[in-house]
């Protein structure tokens, strides 16, 4: 690996995305309305929206940055130069790496921010930090980037990369916890819960709302971390130096 | 004695989805020649080009590139390779391009506007590559493996869709480089180009009809035209096949 080779693709990645202005500003603006949306939605439930906007604070990145990764990846794959790369000096570690720093830049600019409308104008309130919040989102931006980095190797258009957000992200917001609380689930759906990542991220943030940084929310980052160490594992065998 | 070849191959087989694509080929390369790989589209030019870079699955044989097994790491930076399609970001400007590639393959750079001028892109070298013409990009694809001046250059269809004053410039460059002991492969379908190169190796179907000279393939086969030279070997080889 090679910081220097790391850092210059990060630079490139970065200023790809600086080359799709409107891009960036869906990534940067949506969550914020959202954030806002729901606060109006919630209206006549203020409670709700103090129970559930710091976990869809933090969760927001992971949604976006998946499908971001996702696509750029695969045009990676599929315009060669992902092949092209593979046969020059880079190690895989150098691409992840490069990756990781471009989307966890964005998804921190993300999550400040998300933070600072949800805070700030929207009133939101937690009983643990709001940087730790905003961490936490970094976090699941990077689990979301190494996630959709995975899945980028078996989809071939960008029509199929786009139709696994359907098919691994929303199951995943639909079983963590954020819209029906995990004991109100079938038991084998709560077996399910225990094993996708999302369930600890949204653990992680439900308990920096009602109680703050303990240990059970460190618990939760640190499987968070660890899915992503495992996803981008899993993505590291998908970039192949020789192909069929 | 010959110098060792820039690319040795031995009985190398290819299959892809179940069919040879490469039927236990051997050919050399010699070391600073420009050697043409001609044949029709389809006859597993670009497989023959993928397993010398090492990015291809290969059932058997050997594959020997500057004296190492194709892909090793150490050839990473030894071997510049330039696919069919052009391999860059459409998104980055001609010269943002290739200042990445540069980083990676860690050459100075200064090599960037050298390489540019190469290809004659200095007129569109802030130009956003996704705005250029197909064969503009193909040449922003080769000056990339141009970058680090590489012992040995491995170029598939580099002419393609070119000015053909572009085309005579860049066969020109070819020339040099390999006057400077730069061994080049380059492929291409169209045999008015075989003319351009010092030796020649005639594909068809996944195998190798012919490795020789312009010349030598001209007297063997009584023709001066190297396209009815190059028919008149698949009628001969043809006609041995069916013994």
């Amino acid at each position: 690996m090679s910081p220097r080779i790391t850092i210059a693709t990060a630079a490139r990645v970065m200023l790809q995305l600086r080359r799709d202005p409107r891009t960036i500003a869906m990534l940067l603006l949506v969550p914020c309305l959202l954030e806002v949306l729901l606060y109006y939605v919630l209206d006549g439930q203020p409670l709700v929206f103090q129970r559930i906007g710091a976990p869809l604070l933090g969760i927001f990145p992971f949604i976006s940055m998946f499908l971001v990764t996702a696509i750029t990846m695969l045009r990676e794959r599929t315009t060669g130069t992902l092949e092209r790369l593979m046969s020059m000096p880079l190690s895989k570690l150098d691409l992840l790496a490069g990756y990781g720093i471009a989307f966890g830049v964005v998804a921190a600019v993300q999550a400040v921010l998300t933070a600072g409308v949800a805070f700030g104008l929207l009133d939101l309130q937690v009983a643990g930090s709001e940087w730790a919040v905003a961490g936490l989102a970094i976090a699941n931006a990077i689990l979301g980037m190494a996630l959709g980095l995975f899945v980028s190797a078996f989809a071939q258009t960008e029509f199929q990369a786009v139709q696994f957000m359907p098919a691994i992200v929303i199951p995943q917001l639909l079983l963590c916890g954020l819209l029906v609380s995990r004991d109100d689930m079938a038991g084998f759906l709560q077996v399910v819960a225990a094993v996708l990542p999302l369930t600890y991220a949204y653990d992680g943030l439900e308990r920096l709302t009602t109680i703050g940084f303990d240990s059970t929310a460190l618990r939760d980052l640190i499987v968070v971390f660890g899915a992503t160490l495992l996803a981008l594992a899993l993505g590291a065998t998908t970039l192949r130096r020789r192909t069929p | 004695m010959a110098a060792d070849p820039a690319i040795a191959v031995r009985d190398l087989l290819v299959r892809r989805g179940g069919v040879d694509v490469l039927h236990r080929i051997s050919l050399e390369v010699r070391a600073g020649t420009v050697t043409g790989l001609l044949g029709p589209s389809g006859c597993g030019k670009s497989t023959l080009m993928r397993a010398i870079v090492g990015v291809q699955i290969v059932a058997s044989g050997t594959v020997t590139v500057l004296g190492e097994p194709a892909g090793s790491r150490s050839l990473r930076s030894r071997v510049g390779y330039v696919t069919q399609a052009p391999s860059v970001y459409g998104d980055l400007s001609v010269r943002e391009n290739l200042r990445y590639f540069a980083a990676v393959l860690g050459t100075a750079p200064e090599r960037v506007d050298a390489v540019i001028a190469t290809v004659g892109m200095d007129a569109f070298a802030g130009r956003v590559v996704g705005s250029l013409s197909g064969g503009q990009r193909a040449r922003v694809s080769l000056a990339t493996a141009l970058l680090n001046e590489p012992p040995l250059l491995v170029l598939d269809e580099p002419t393609v869709g070119l000015d053909p004053l572009l085309r005579r410039d860049l066969w020109e460059t070819f020339a040099g480089l390999a006057e400077a002991g730069t061994t080049l492969l380059v492929s291409s379908h169209v045999m008015d180009e075989a003319d351009r190169c010092s030796h020649l190796l005639l594909m068809r179907d996944g195998h190798i009809l012919a490795a020789q000279t312009p010349d030598e393939l001209r007297g063997e086969t009584g023709e001066d035209d190297l396209g009815e030279a190059f028919v008149r070997t698949i009628e001969r080889w043809e006609m041995e096949a069916a013994r």
